[in-house]
């Protein structure tokens, strides 16, 4: 579908196809509410589902069952009469539900009475010596090329880092015959006292079994070091890989330390957002309908905390039920307490996997000539000098050294930021706070602005 | 740094510098660089270091580069297709000039 | 209790500048600021430090900033990152360059002369990358642009230095007369002093309230939005008449597009809602002027809340009612460059009761009902 050819308004809008969006979408859609679901990527999945239409890993094993679940949930949305965009980037959203997508180079501004962001998690910032160099990559960047593209580490591949998703993709990996050097474990051991007291929850939920299924099948092939420090090193390229227990040399470094939502369109819009200590990472105020602090848009899936991506459609679910009840009361909907039920159920063993993955505070908070704004490549000196100097917050940072303000407007660097000036000044994250963000959430050209439609432009100009 | 599993696809063909470059329908344009082995595909604005694909998922805007004169456009995201121009960026060369 | 000479309202650039102009004179004023020095208008405007198409109000103070801009580091020990390549005004027909032309030659008769009319061949040499169908324009040679929150920040630090003391997030929630001193009170406890500046910004209105001396402010966000780093192909700022467009580069590559369309603006809540309709209408001008930045990106736009007043030029002067108390606000979106001399004026008047430099025309009088 094309910018031209999407309705000036809709019922609800969906922004993001990952288990969270095509759940909400499906739903709503199915009890007649006019909906729109768009996704920036070239086919719907989110990250947990990349590529689910269209993989060529057709070898159901490499992937798992898990992801193989995803199916359901896009044939759902497909048979669910929601309108699918994909290649569509939301650059806007503000309080009054006007929705700004860019499709194929055109702008549209699209109204809608509800909205869903959906837009999921990425991975915490991993801010080591050298984490810029070509040949570094996420652990969830191998995932998504394997996924989408079927393509495989070829060469030296070390991972680094700690938390489930780094094992699942070693697994993967190993499955599809590729071949890891070696996995460099960053999870500090003094974790496991802090989480055993949720074990007994870990223990009921589905990841237990799970877990240790693959932690076996990833250690029996892979040697597994356990290390408090990691560097990247190498001229132009990465030529080897330095930790507190050696040197290796690689052509692949692969990081990973826990996903954490993505909060840039959800604070764009204008939603209050706290500080998760836990999970370390702000993320959105939601009511028991994930509903956000702006009337009318509510936050699913990742992007409202982590909790997985079965949690996340259910949670898609729950949202779009209320967005349903307040659009169409009369419209029959599933039963919100067997969602919940089931929601509660995969939200069981959070907490242990979030105390035993807990990043050590010297992977967060990086010292010296480490780049912590890959973007205008300001280093970690200057972000704790210019805190010493008296800068409070992440918007005057921003204003002293440009950090945050580089195309990737603060995605890599903005916990880095917060938690560097805590530490600085001894304060809270929760009291240094976050970047102010604005739109557009994601660049648009000029050219793409200007194609906004002058008819619209006028219409809206005079509303206002 | 990549080898591909299968060969699934219809091959497209792209030039990236001008030099030929084969890729798979599917591929998003980093995926195709990734697999034909480009090292980087840009350089920064402010110190000129080179940078590779670094999340594949749209985030770290790292994959920056000019797909038919069109500057900084993230190649993770935009999809392969037959007869394409990519260009490699150079630091400040932003505005697909 | 805490006291002081001088309250000054609001950490702005007028505030900051007028806390270190005071401070200069031997003065020890307290500076009360809601959030932090520069979080409004001051520190978030597009730097632009114009003389060029001023209302001839405040063509004095203007001039007079300028000649502190042109030595901002002997002021405040830091350069502001202040640069000065002119800022040109461009005629997008014949008819609109003739009405400029009477602009200049009416500024000359009244002894100005930093407005320069400028045909088609210097406008192309000045700004080569504009579009060939603008016939000339108007050039101010000595025009530039600055650093805006640093700027503020700097002149907050040199305050701090000669002897001002700044507090940051407090607010003054009211002020009454207390015998022959002003008793501000503060969300952080009273302060006494014998004068008060009122240099709140978009919130300066509420101070004039108090003091039984309503004025018609508009509380208004223009907008700007910021290109990422493109190859350098333009000096000076450019900036438009009929549609409304600001536009400069910096130094680090990035341009910086605005030129007044508005923002929806909260004030109590510190926010604003872009409204992209109107960047579409600023992306559509530069796409035609500038053909270079069709495919610029636009990585982040912004707006700030400011002053207006009615008749577009600020309130600068003492309080019609209260005596001790000065109005310094509603600079109606180009107060940025009358931050330094403003300051400096207002901490003559403030000091010594006049000013040299004539203020006429800017009183809060002008709105007695
Ligand atoms: C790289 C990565 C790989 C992961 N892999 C797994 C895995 O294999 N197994 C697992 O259990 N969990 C995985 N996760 C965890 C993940 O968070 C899942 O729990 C799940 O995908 C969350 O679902 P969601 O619907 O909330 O969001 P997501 O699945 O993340 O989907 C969000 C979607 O929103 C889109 N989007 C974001 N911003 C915009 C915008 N501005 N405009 C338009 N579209 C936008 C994205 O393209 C994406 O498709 C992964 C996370 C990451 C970051
Ligand atoms: C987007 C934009 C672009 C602009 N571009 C230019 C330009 O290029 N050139 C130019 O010359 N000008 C420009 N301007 C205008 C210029 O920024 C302003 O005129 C100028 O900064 C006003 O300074 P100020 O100190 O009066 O106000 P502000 O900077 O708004 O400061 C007032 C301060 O008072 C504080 N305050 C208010 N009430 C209270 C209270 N009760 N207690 C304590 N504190 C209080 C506020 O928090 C605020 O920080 C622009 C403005 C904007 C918004
Ligand atoms: S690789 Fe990170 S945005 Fe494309």
């Amino acid at each position: 579908m094309n910018a031209v050819d999407l309705a000036s308004s809709y019922d609800l809008i969906v922004i993001g196809g990952g288990p969270a969006g095509l759940a909400a979408a499906s739903l709503a859609a199915r009890a007649g509410v006019s909906t729109v679901l768009f996704d920036e990527n070239p086919g719907v999945g989110g990250q947990i589902y990349r590529g689910i239409t269209s993989t060529p890993v057709t070898n159901r094993l490499i992937l798992g069952e898990d992801y193989w679940a995803g199916e359901a949930l896009a044939n759902e949305a497909e048979a669910s009469g929601a309108v699918v965009v994909n290649g569509a980037t939301v650059w806007s959203l503000d309080p009054e539900r006007v929705v700004g997508v860019s499709i194929a180079g055109k702008a549209r501004l699209i109204e809608a009475r509800r909205v869903i962001i959906a837009t999921g998690s990425q991975e915490r910032p991993f801010p080591i010596p050298g984490w810029t160099l070509p040949g570094v990559m996420t652990a969830g960047a191998a995932q998504t090329v394997l996924k989408a593209q079927g393509l495989l580490p070829d060469g030296r591949t070390v991972m680094a880092g700690t938390g489930p998703l780094m094992w699942l993709l070693a697994a993967q990996i190993l499955r599809a015959g590729g071949k890891i050097e070696a996995i460099l474990d960053t999870t500090p051991r003094r974790n496991f006292l802090r989480a055993s007291p949720h074990l007994p929850d870990f223990v009921l939920s589905p990841y237990f079994a799970k877990g240790l299924a693959l932690l076996r099948e990833v250690k029996a092939k892979v040697p597994v070091r356990r290390v408090s420090s990691v560097a990247a090193v190498g001229d132009g390229k990465l030529r080897e890989v330095v930790s507190d227990r050696g040197r290796m040399p690689a052509d692949l470094l692969l990081l990973h330390q826990g996903v954490v939502p993505n909060v840039n369109l959800a604070l764009a819009a204008g939603t209050a957002h706290a500080w998760n200590e836990r999970q370390l990472c702000f993320q959105p105020v939601l009511d028991d309908h994930f509903e956000s602090s702006v009337p009318g848009i509510a936050v699913a899936g990742d992007g409202a905390g982590i909790a997985g991506g079965t949690a996340a459609a259910e949670r898609g679910r729950i949202a779009a039920i209320a967005a349903v009840r307040a659009l169409k009361p009369a419209a029959a909907v599933p039963d919100p307490q067997s969602v919940r039920q089931r929601l509660r159920r995969e939200e069981m063993g959070r907490a242990f996997l979030d105390w035993l993955h807990r990043p050590a505070d010297s992977f967060r908070q990086p010292e010296g000539d480490t780049l912590a704004c890959r973007c205008e490549e300001v280093t970690a000196r200057q972000v704790r000098e210019t805190a010493d100097m008296g800068c409070e917050g992440p918007n005057q940072m921003k204003a002293f050294l440009r950090c945050g303000m580089g195309p990737c407007q603060g995605r890599l660097c903005g916990l880095t930021i917060t938690e560097l000036i805590a530490a600085q000044r001894k304060t809270t994250p929760a009291e240094v706070g976050y970047y102010r963000l604005r739109p557009p959430v994601k660049p648009i050209t000029l050219a793409e602005l200007a194609s906004l439609p002058i008819s619209e432009a006028e219409r809206k100009a005079v509303e206002r | 740094m990549f080898k591909r599993l299968a060969e699934a696809g219809a091959a497209v063909a792209l030039t990236v510098d001008g030099k030929p470059v084969r890729a798979v329908s599917g591929d998003t344009v980093a995926a195709a660089l990734l697999a034909a082995g480009i090292d980087h595909c840009r350089t920064t604005p402010v110190t000129g270091a080179p940078r590779a694909p670094y999340c594949l998922m749209g985030i770290c805007f790292d994959c920056l580069v000019t797909i038919d004169g069109v500057g900084s456009r993230q190649a993770c995201l935009v999809p392969v297709s037959e007869g394409m121009k990519v260009e490699t960026q150079q630091g400040k060369r932003e505005a697909g000039r | 209790m805490r006291t002081a000479d001088v309250v000054i309202i609001g950490g702005g650039l007028h505030g900051c500048s007028t806390a270190l102009h005071l401070a200069l004179r031997g003065l020890r004023p307290i500076l009360v600021e809601k959030d932090y020095a520069g979080r409004h208008a001051s520190g978030v405007n597009a730097g632009g430090v114009r003389q060029l198409a001023r209302h001839i109000a405040e063509i004095p103070l203007s001039i007079a900033s300028m000649a502190l801009w042109e030595n901002i580091e002997d002021l405040v020990g830091d350069d502001c990152g202040f640069s000065s390549h002119g800022t040109v005004l461009v005629a997008e027909s014949e008819q609109e360059l003739a009405g400029f032309r009477a602009r200049v030659d009416d500024l000359r008769l009244k002894g100005f002369a930093h407005e320069e009319l400028i045909d088609h061949a210097e406008l192309k040499r000045l700004v080569p990358a504009v579009s060939d169908d603008c016939p000339g324009g108007v050039v101010s040679r000595r025009d530039g642009a600055a650093d805006p929150f640093r700027t503020t920040q700097a002149f907050r630090r040199r305050a701090i230095e000669r002897g001002a003391a700044v507090i940051e997030g407090v607010s003054v929630t009211g002020l009454a007369r207390n015998g022959s001193v002003w008793r501000v009170e503060t969300s952080d406890g009273p302060i006494e002093a014998p004068k008060v500046v009122n240099a709140a910004g978009a919130w300066a209105d509420r101070i004039a309230a108090q003091l039984g001396e309503p004025v018609p402010l508009e509380v208004i966000a223009p907008m700007l939005m910021v290109s990422s780093r493109v190859p350098p192909f333009i000096d000076p700022v450019v900036i438009l008449r009929g549609r409304k467009l600001s536009f400069k580069q910096l130094a680090n590559g990035t341009v910086v597009i605005g030129g007044g369309h508005l923002a929806v603006s909260y004030r109590d809540e510190n926010r604003t809602v872009l409204d992209w309709t109107k960047l579409a209408t600023s992306a559509r001008t530069v796409w035609e002027l500038f053909p270079a930045m069709r495919e610029a990106t636009i990585v982040r736009a912004w707006a700030g809340i400011e002053a207006r007043m009615p008749d577009e030029i600020p309130v600068v002067g003492p309080s019609r009612t209260s005596e001790g108390v000065f109005h310094q606000f509603g600079f109606s979106a180009h107060g940025f460059q009358l931050g330094p001399a403003t300051g400096a004026v207002m901490a003559e008047l403030v000091a010594t009761g006049a000013t040299n430099l004539p203020i006429d025309g800017l009183g809060i009088e002008r709105f007695k009902a």
